[in-house]
């Protein structure tokens, strides 16, 4: 579902991404862990369209990148640690904006079941500026996945929420897994991740620096080999 | 929560062809405009900014200059544009800003539009605020200058430069707001870029308040004209690039 050949991404003089190789298949939950500045929320910003590779060769969903890159946001879901929702419009108002931007059918009906699956269906007509972050962040999932879209990319989705908001998002992130998408989510949260994810990568130095799955690892040994491999 | 397995897989509009995609341009573009109509008539921030400095500016420029009537009909195209160009800067910067601060600017280049239906959209947003602004200003002008500005052909001269302005601005303000000097840089890279429709502006609003003949006043109209069509073309070309990293 994703394919990334020797991607490059240079900022000016400095290359933040040198030589990255990264592959994910149909229905996998990769975990891309890593150190702050390893790259990793570049990488989903190229990934996402929103930023252009130096270098390199990207396929999403079966598209180039960048030469096919509305295609690609067609087939693409995107949660930040910032809700990329407007304060001043109601959450149903949020998500009928962006389901005209993606020319749905039958929007009403969509949005409805969309805040029902995020649990905020009572709050629908209040603004947004008046949620809690973890209502934010759980009608943020609601726009990702409004268009139903085959492939998630989340960038620390957990920062800044509370333990309940947390859970109340980890429940969200099985059911978006548990229906088949493929999802790439960078965290700093091991243990949390480490119950979600079928897949760990860790980026250092510009490439993943090495790979694991789930069923190749326990649980409580996710942190210990995030060490070693930062520190070989 | 409810499991989202009860979700049925979402139909997209599946119309294809040239039409089809022209239709879905202007449904995009007028989306954008519907969403800052809407977060404006809740906030009030924009306009109301954008207001007010327009009448200070007004009043500075009523007590600064104390001129005598005949002297100030000559001085009210200019004072006109330099209320319109500094109250257009703050609007221009603080509507972008919005966009960026809670991160939805990348919201909305996640979306499959085109990305000039996103342009065109927040142009129009502008414009509308813009036009909303020198609604107001005009009689204000009348008032506190004793000068009638109800006059067609300047009516039409302040819909052509602001166009010019805001297209221009719409972009530059783009370009900004990814920067951390944002609210320096804009007016920096406007101001001159604007020249040549705001001497064109000021000049047709004289010759129109002068009632100077039509066609004394007819090339600046034209090179108006020109300057709108070459930058909302240069814009709908670039806007793509200037968004992404």
């Amino acid at each position: 579902m994703i394919y990334v050949r020797k991607l490059v991404k240079r900022f000016g003089l400095k290359a933040v991404l040198k030589g990255l190789d990264f592959q994910v298949e149909e229905g996998e939950f990769v975990a891309l862990l890593g150190p702050n500045g390893a790259g990793k929320t570049t990488f989903l910003r190229i990934l996402a369209t929103l930023s252009r590779p130096s270098m390199g060769a990207i396929q999403v969903a079966g598209y180039q990148l960048p030469v096919q890159a509305a295609a690609v946001r067609r087939r693409l879901g995107v949660v930040s640690h910032l809700p990329l929702l407007y304060g001043d419009l109601t959450a149903e108002e949020n998500l009928q904006f962006f389901a005209r931007m993606y020319d749905l059918a039958d929007s009403n009906r969509r949005i409805s079941e969309v805040l029902g699956m995020v649990g905020l269906e009572n709050r629908r007509r209040d603004l947004v500026r008046t949620f809690s972050r973890g209502m934010q962040q759980r009608l943020a999932i609601g726009r990702a996945v409004l268009h139903d879209p085959d492939v998630m990319l989340f960038d620390e989705p957990h920062t800044g929420l509370d333990q309940d908001a947390c859970t109340m998002l980890d429940n969200v992130l099985r059911e978006v897994a548990a229906r088949g998408r493929t999802v790439v989510m960078t965290s700093h949260d091991l243990a949390r991740v480490g119950a979600l994810a079928s897949r760990f990568d860790v980026l250092s130095r510009g490439v993943i620096a090495a790979s694991i799955r789930r069923d190749q690892i326990e649980p409580d040994q996710i942190l210990a080999f995030y060490r070693q491999t930062l520190e070989a | 929560m409810k499991p989202e397995s009860v979700v049925s897989r979402t139909q997209e509009t599946s119309e294809s062809g040239p039409l089809a995609g022209a239709r879905a341009f202007v449904r995009a573009t007028f989306a954008v405009v519907w969403k800052d109509l809407a977060a404006e008539m809740r906030s009030r921030e924009l306009i109301s900014a954008m207001l007010v400095f327009a009448l200070l500016v007004l009043f500075i420029f009523n007590f600064a200059l104390e001129l005598d009537p005949k002297t100030r009909s000559t001085v009210t195209a200019g004072v006109l544009w330099v209320t319109f160009t500094f109250a257009g800067t703050l609007g221009l910067n603080r509507s972008m800003a919005m966009e960026k601060d809670r991160g939805c600017l990348d919201g909305l280049l996640l979306t499959p539009v085109d990305r000039s239906a996103i342009y065109f959209g927040k142009m129009i947003g502008n414009l509308i605020f813009m036009f909303l602004v020198e609604a107001i200003v005009f009689p204000a002008y009348t008032v506190l200058y004793s000068a009638n500005l109800f006059n067609l052909g300047l009516v039409f001269v302040v819909f052509l430069g602001s166009i010019g302005y805001i297209a221009m601005g719409t972009l530059l303000s783009a370009m900004a707001v990814q920067t951390r000097t944002r609210d320096i840089l804009l007016p920096i890279l406007l101001f001159p870029l604007t020249i040549p429709i705001l001497i064109a502006a000021v000049k047709a609003s004289a010759g129109f308040l002068a009632a100077d003949p039509l066609p004394e006043i007819l090339s600046w109209i034209n090179l108006m004209v020109v300057y709108d069509v070459v930058f909302i073309a240069a814009a709908f070309m670039v806007f793509d690039y200037v968004v992404e990293e």
